[in-house]
This record gives C-alpha cells, structure tokens and sequence, in this order.
C-alpha cells in the first residue's frame, strides 16, 4: 500500500519536474509566438554602486549610513574589467572624484547598461513589431528597434538599439554612444567607441537572465561580460512614475550664478 | 511657385477625402484599435485664431492655400536676424531649426482650439487674471534670479508635447506610440518623454501626488482611446512655448480622445478644464500624420548650457545697472 502511494507520488513529482525543464511552455508570450517581454522589471543587485564585488563603504560623513556605499556581490564574470592603462587610472580618477563628477548626480541619462541595474524600476512595453524601455530614473528611454535595424543618427547618452531574435532570446546591439555614461557610481566607465550586445532570456515567466557584452578597443584589451537577474515587479498596480531629478539638480549645477541679496 | 499650389490642391483633396471616409480602425493582436508606430503633429495651424478672422472658423480651400502659401514663402527668418544683429541682439532661432510641417489641418479650421467657436482661450476668470498680472509682474521684476523664474522648457523638465493637452511645438513634433493590453504609451521625441496611461481601470494616484506630467488613465469607447489625466503640477509656466506665463490650479484637468481615423491619421482632441481659471473649458482637435524618420534622443538636460547663459547674462545686466547707478551718484 506505502509503496504504491510512493510510485503515485513519484509519478507526479516526475511531470511536475517535466513541465518545469519545458520553461519555454511557461513564459508568457505574444500572438505572434515571440516571448513577451512586457512588465515592470528591476535589479536586485549593488551593481550601480559597483559592479565588481565590492565590501561596504563610507559616503560623506554629514549622512552617516544614509549615503554609505551597501557591500554587494559584483555582476562581472571573472570579476575583473581588462582596461587598458590609460583607461584604468581614468577610472581611479573617476573613483576618487566621484561625489562631485559620477553624472548620476546631475540626473544625467545613465546610458545601457547601467540603466538596467539602477536600484529602481524600469517598464518594457512589448507588442508584436514594437519595443520601448521606460526607465524610472530621469525619465530616460529607449526604443528598440525589432522590424529594421537603424543606424546611429547622433551619439548619444543611451546609444540606438537594434534588435534580433535567437529562438526565445532577445538580443540587443548597442551603439553610437557619445562616451559621456559611466558604468556605475565607483567611475568604471567607456568611450564613445562602445558597443553593448544584450541578451534578454525568460528564466521562468517573472524572471529574465540578462547578459551584456561590452566592447570598446579605446577603453578595453578585450570584450568583456557581465550577467546578473532582473526580477518582474508584481506588486499590485506596479508600474513606473515620474522621477524627474533635474529640479533636484538645479542648486548644484547653477548655484553660484543665482541671484544674491545684497 | 505653380507647382507647390498644385501640390497643395492635390494634399487638400486627399485630406478632404479622408475626413469623408472613416476607415475601418486597424486592430492589435488582441483586438484594440491600432494607434501603434511613429506620428507627428506638426501644423501651421495656429494654437489660437488670428484675431483678424474673427468669428471665421474654417477656410475655403482657396484661402487655405494663400495661407499656407504665404507662410511658407514669408521672409527668410535670416534676414531677420540679421537686422537685429546690426542693433546688438544676437539672435536666437533661424528657419533651419524650426518644424511646423507645411500643411494646416485637413478640416481647413482656422484654429486648433474648436471650442469655443471663437477659436480662442475662454478669458480667465477675475481670479486668475489677477494672478496672471501679478505673474507677469513678478516676471519683470525677476526675470532670471534661479532657474524657478524661467520657464519648464528652458529648465528641460517638461514640453508641450510630453503631457496633456499635446499641443505641437515649434519643433520635434514626433511620437512613438506603443501599445500592450494593460497599457497605451506615448513617447515624445522633446525631452524624450514617455507618457504610460494604463487602460485596466486600476485608480489614479492621491491627489497629493503632482508630476510634472500629472497621471493619466485611460480606457475604450468604441474605437476611441480616451485620456483622463490629472494631479498636475501647477506651475506658471505650464504650457511652454504656447502659452507663456500661464496660470494653473490644483483642479487642471484634461480628457483626451484619440482616434484612428485612417491608415495616416489619428484624430486627437483635448479638453482642458480648470474652473478656477478659465469661465469655462476649451478644446483642441489636432490631426497626427506619419512620421517617416526614427525619433532621435534628445538630451535637453545633458546639454543645457542655455540655462548657464541665461543666468549670467542676467548677473552681467544687474552688475551693469548697478554701475551706472553708482556712477550716478557720483
């Protein structure tokens, strides 16, 4: 009796398995077949602190814990950058200057792919022959270009991005960035001369695996890649809302040409 | 000269044609109307009537011709500029930047704003007036002490095209529409606005919540996408370069229909209310046609060495004045 009660179970337990390996069943998907990538999606990583491993840190000591640097697990596979020298000690430059030059700051456009692992939501509108990322943070975007690749008009803070299918991966190339973005808040950054391929895979119908690849021979030895999750937002009526920082920007950027009382 | 009237016959009859026939909307996958792809709203159409026209709501194909026609041969806008140069101002925008397209409204109104028949902004009440003088005022007297006297265009927070009512702007006049079950969404090419307007019913935010955007939701009556949008941030300079030096209230309001009316166009019509500043609502109606280009970024903020400029241009004037003053008193 025991033993037939196990075999039932095991029976179902072995379906269950089988559904769970055809992901592809799962995800949610577009009349025309392709995955449907639309949804509130967010990083769970530190990577827009660092994206290498980094233990926590102090920000500026008047916001004690409030501005300090979280430790977190860095998205960089073999957790190294292989930047070329001059592009290196750009970087320490970067670091040490950081409070006063990382363009987050000044609510620049944060570029891709930093955009992707910001702490805040972005939103992916998906129909069949049209995309569009909505990020939170300064109200940046981008339309992807899935029907018919475009080439880069002007550089630009978050390049153009043409689109192709590989099965159910979405893969993104991006280009004609005008070199201005860094790639997080401790000054790792690239040239003008970037390109970023993405790769955007269902992991389960609430979860995407993204991978980059960045090239730049003006600021790299070699193309290097970084892989980290982003997670559906499910929170009830989640969706993005205005976060327009420049206003928050003015008294830093033009201060001393305000007007004083005599 | 004869080519571009024979053009401009040939457009008109098209236009004319589509007003005629509603086609059939195209639909979404999953059974919306269509409102999906690049558009663009560029008009020589005025926001206001002329108030040389009067009570004159449309012109005859004839007259929307001269119109069209003397706008677009109108004095190069560089001679202009280089008049006012002799006279020490350097000059702002010349042709080369500005795109208002080279067509008026298929119906041949004189106007965008339809209601009321006057074509024009209903008069504020007293109210509101009162504020929009002591705005103006204040303007004068301050006219570039921070960045919060100029207006939002000039800080790059938000555009006409961006928020409700989409009124066209002198230039980059170009959206991208896209559209999911749960969702409709508009990008603006100025200032790379994304409106999301969700159409599942779900409640607007609390009324203590103000974007520069407000809050937009929306739903389907038929073949028609219809936009509420509220919880704006007032502000006097709300309305960009169409409006200069307005006057908002808490209660800004706008309903907004948009509707395919053919392969080429979507017919757009906007109500704006605020009981507490205009004596009663008023409405556009607009025409979107494709746009062929990709959008392109526009990085206002990134590069807004504008607003450096302006600030210490104004710093230099006050240094000036207070000089002469001193050597006044000298």
């Amino acid at each position: 009796m025991q033993i037939r009660y196990l075999s039932s179970a095991g029976a179902v337990l072995l379906l269950i398995a089988n559904a769970h390996a055809q992901s592809g069943a799962e995800i949610p998907r577009l009349a025309n077949g392709r995955p449907d990538f639309s949804g509130v999606w967010q990083s769970l990583t530190t990577a827009n602190w660092n994206i290498l491993t980094h233990g926590a840190s102090a920000g500026p000591s008047q916001y004690g814990a409030l501005l300090s640097t979280p430790p977190g697990i860095g998205i960089v596979e073999g957790n190294e950058i292989p930047y070329l020298p001059a592009a290196a000690e750009q970087q320490r430059q970067n670091y040490a200057n950081r409070w006063r030059e990382d363009p987050e700051l000044k609510c620049y456009m944060p570029g891709v792919p930093r955009a992707n692992y910001m702490p805040y939501p972005f939103q992916i509108f998906h129909s069949p022959g049209h995309m569009l990322f909505a990020y939170q943070f300064a109200g940046a975007a981008r339309i992807i270009n899935l029907d018919e690749d475009q080439p880069s008009a002007i550089d630009s803070w978050m390049g153009i991005s043409n689109a192709r299918w590989e099965d159910d991966t979405l893969v993104i190339d991006v280009s004609g960035f005008n070199g201005q973005a860094w790639l997080d808040r401790a000054g790792n950054h690239a040239s003008y001369a970037l390109r970023v391929t993405e790769r955007y895979t269902f992991a389960g119908p609430d979860a995407i695996d993204y991978e980059a690849e960045l090239e730049d021979p003006r600021t790299f030895s070699e193309p290097w890649r970084m892989s980290f999750r982003l997670h559906r937002r499910a929170d009830r009526d989640a969706h993005i809302m205005e976060f327009k920082c420049v206003e928050f920007t003015e008294d830093l950027l033009y201060g001393e040409y305000y007007k004083r009382d005599e | 000269m004869k080519a571009a009237n024979s053009f401009l016959s040939i457009a008109l009859t098209i236009s004319l044609l589509h007003l005629a026939q509603r086609v059939e909307a195209q639909q979404t996958s999953w059974g919306d109307p269509d409102l999906q792809g690049r558009w663009s709203n560029a008009t020589l159409t005025p926001l206001q009537r002329p108030a040389a026209l009067a009570d004159k709501a449309f012109f005859t194909p004839e007259e929307a011709r001269e119109y069209v026609s003397s706008i677009l041969n109108a004095g190069d806008e560089d001679e202009r500029i280089a008049a006012e140069r002799e006279a020490g101002n350097p000059g702002s925008y010349n042709d080369a930047w500005m795109d208002r397209g080279n067509t008026i409204v298929p119906t041949l109104r004189t106007s965008l704003i339809v209601d009321p028949p006057n074509g024009r902004v209903p008069p504020f009440t007293a109210a509101a007036q009162r504020q929009f003088e002591a705005n103006m005022e204040y303007g004068e007297m301050h006219p570039a002490d921070t960045p919060a006297d100029r207006f939002l265009t000039e800080r790059c927070l938000v555009f006409g095209g961006g928020a409700a009512p989409m009124l066209p702007e002198p230039y980059n006049n170009n959206y991208y529409i896209v559209q999911t079950p749960d969702y409709v969404t508009i990008m603006a090419e100025l200032n790379h606005e994304v409106r999301i307007i969700p159409i599942d019913g779900r409640p607007g935010f609390p009324e203590y919540v103000r974007q520069w955007t407000g809050d937009s939701r929306g739903h389907w009556e038929g073949d028609t996408l219809v936009v509420e949008t509220s919880n704006q941030r007032p502000n006097r300079h709300f309305y960009g370069v169409q409006m200069l030096n307005s006057v908002m209230s808490d209660e800004f309001r706008v309903v907004e229909r948009f509707t395919r009316t053919a392969a080429d166009q979507i017919r757009y019509q906007a109500t704006v209310h605020d009981p507490e500043v205009f004596t009663q609502p008023w409405t556009v109606e607009i025409f979107m046609h494709p746009q062929e280009g990709p959008l392109i970024e526009f990085a206002c903020h990134e590069g807004n060495y504008g607003m450096v400029g302006i600030l210490t241009a104004a710093r230099e004037q006050e240094r000036q004045a207070a000089e002469a003053a001193d050597n006044g008193r000298e």
